[in-house]
């Protein structure tokens, strides 16, 4: 198993914010966490990156125990996407996803040939390159995202954790990255967690699914477990279709 | 790095003439020619030429070089350490004034000069030693303060340093106020003029400004890091409170040095990281090193027009700082069309 993860509870504060998340990923796998607003998706992502303040759970990526390890062997561990964009705007794209080696660097971040080989492959991999000599206030929320999924990838990580990355990229950029990730995933091993909040996209690219209401788990599976009509229904109290297209097995999600 | 090659010599140009006219300006002018020549007599060891270079040797050495030096220092470490905190706090506005450690050495030194310690035996070293020690101890006050458990948050630790500022600067006018003792000199040294000649205050700094200015060098890649907020930079490998507390403390080190031995010099520390980092980009590994010797040059430059403005009386150097780096700051800001201003 790759990456374990068992929440007991976490937050904030002592009145935590999720509670009860208790899962097991494979190599390669890729997880998509939905559920509506306000559910904990983002506090979950958090968690397991350890930078919760409160958190009474346990958290292994290939048998390490995140808790115990480093700030540095984490972060050769996992890779974090966060929902926010910010980037320093006086920063250049290239060094911005440079800075995805740090855990690999020296104190004064040293970069060599091997990190060098990685920045040009994520660059290339997120369509960056051809404004790798920008300044970062000068790109736009697309581009911006795009740079710090690039600055993730570098990152070389087993698993990468992903909080709602997509959500200023057009639709062209959005299926290319999540194919990325899914390619990363067959063929690297890499395993991915991702929350979104695009079903479609979630049932096009997850191998399993968890829902998640009110902080907890409220359903956890492959596709048949759980993007079923009355589960969605339920989840995001609102009545939903659920619609397998003819043309080899897409499923879409639509309001009733 | 080549891009880099000419900046550096033109700064380093820049500070070795800005260090000729400071040596060279005052009651005595002493010509460029001569001053190298002086200098060059003085390091091979070799006796003047000729009485007037003994005379300009005499004023080279103990007067204008010690204190030209102490300009440099204090300079780099103000903008150094000003650098510093504004990626640190990510914000322009931040400078070595904001969290606590001026005012907490200007609360130290005029508490030692109007309780009149400068007349007792270990006068001289007294104001330094009380405003080092006060800044320090302000710092480590607004830390406290700022701290939720193991966390310091940014927003928390700015919010605490403004409180503590302007309690500690009342508690210094109320003392002004109250003051038997050395009051011009207290106000001379809260407008930043208070210049001791000699060695001994370059002595004296050095081993701070040198152990700050070498600490915050060596966290340069770490504060570019830092400057995605805490929660990328931690995903990203950095021990963030360790970092974030080392850096403070070898910046207050610098700023309280700075401070403790020529008074309260303002602006230097807002204004050349701010100007230099439209040159060099926000990478601190460059911004860091540009903005000391900026810092240098600016200071040694303000303290040559200190000294001629009302000469032969001479005004305190933060006036001037304050006087030419205020429209200054302005202009590069306005002609700039950039969104961040």
């Amino acid at each position: 198993m790759q990456l374990r993860v068992s929440i007991d509870q976490a937050g904030y504060d002592q009145s935590a914010t999720i509670r009860n998340i208790h899962f097991t990923l494979q190599e390669g796998q890729l997880l998509a966490v939905i559920g509506p607003n306000g559910s904990g998706k983002t506090t979950l992502i958090r968690a397991i990156s350890q930078v919760l303040p409160y958190d009474e759970g346990q958290y292994h990526i290939n048998g390490t125990n995140l808790k115990e390890a480093s700030e540095n062997s984490r972060a050769q561990l996992m890779a974090v996407v966060p929902q926010s964009t910010y980037v320093p705007p006086s920063f250049l794209v290239r060094e911005v996803v440079l800075m995805g080696r740090t855990p690999y660097m020296n104190w004064n971040g040293k970069s060599s040939r091997v990190d060098e080989k990685f920045v040009q492959e994520a660059m290339e991999q997120t369509d960056v390159k051809k404004f790798e000599d920008q300044l970062c206030g000068e790109l736009s929320a697309g581009e911006r995202q795009r740079v710090i999924l690039a600055r993730a990838l570098a990152q070389n990580t087993p698993v990468l954790l992903m909080d709602e990355p997509t959500s200023h990229l057009d639709l062209r950029y959005q299926i290319e990255f999540l194919e990325l990730t899914r390619t990363l995933g067959i063929n690297n091993g890499k395993t991915v967690l991702v929350a979104m909040h695009d079903l479609n996209l979630a049932a096009r690219f997850g191998d399993l699914f968890l829902a998640m209401k009110n902080g907890s788990t409220d359903a956890f599976g492959s596709a048949q477990d759980v993007l079923l009509p009355e589960k969605l229904s339920e989840i995001y109290d609102l009545a939903v279709r659920v619609i397998k297209l003819p043309d080899g097995g897409s499923t879409v999600v639509i309001p009733q | 790095m080549h891009k880099l090659t000419r900046p550096t010599l033109l700064s380093f140009a820049a500070l070795a003439i800005a260090v000729l006219l400071s040596v060279g300006v005052g009651s005595v002018a002493i010509p460029p020619k001569e001053t190298l020549e002086v200098l060059w007599n003085t390091l091979q060891g070799t006796a003047p030429t000729s009485d007037i270079n003994h005379t300009y040797q005499i004023i080279l050495l103990t007067l204008r070089l010690p204190r030209t030096i102490l300009m440099i220092m204090t300079g780099a470490a103000l903008a150094g350490s000003g650098c510093a905190y504004q990626g640190l706090f990510q914000n322009p506005l931040a400078d070595p004034y904001l969290i606590g450690a001026a005012s907490g050495a200007g609360l130290g030194a005029i508490i030692s000069l109007t309780l009149g310690w400068p007349a007792s035996p270990f006068s001289y070293l007294a104001v330094p030693m009380t405003a080092f020690i006060s800044a320090l101890l302000t710092v480590f006050l607004v830390f406290q303060l700022a701290k939720v458990k193991k966390t310091l948050p940014v927003t928390n630790l700015i919010l605490a340093g403004v409180a503590v500022s302007s309690f500690v600067t009342a508690l210094t006018s109320f003392l002004l106020i109250n003051a038997s003792g050395e009051l011009r000199r207290a106000v001379v040294w809260l407008l930043g003029g208070s210049t001791m000649a000699g060695w001994k205050p370059v002595l004296g700094q050095l081993p701070y400004v040198l152990v700050g200015l070498i600490g915050l060098s060596a966290y340069a890649y770490k504060l570019n890091v830092l400057q995605f907020g805490d929660e990328q930079a931690l995903q990203l490998g950095i021990n963030v409170n360790r970092a974030r507390t080392r850096i403070v403390v070898f910046a207050t080190l610098s700023t309280a040095a700075a401070v403790a031995f020529t008074g309260v010099i303002g602006f230097v520390g807002l204004i050349i990281p701010h100007i230099l980092r439209r040159v060099t980009g926000g990478d601190m590994r460059r911004l860091l090193p540009f903005s000391m010797i900026g810092g240098a040059i600016f200071l040694v430059l303000a303290d040559v027009v200190a000294r001629v403005i009302v000469a032969p009386q001479e005004l305190p150097v933060g006036i001037i700082t304050s006087l030419c780096g205020a429209p200054f700051f302005l202009f590069i800001l306005r002609r700039s069309k950039e969104k961040d201003w």
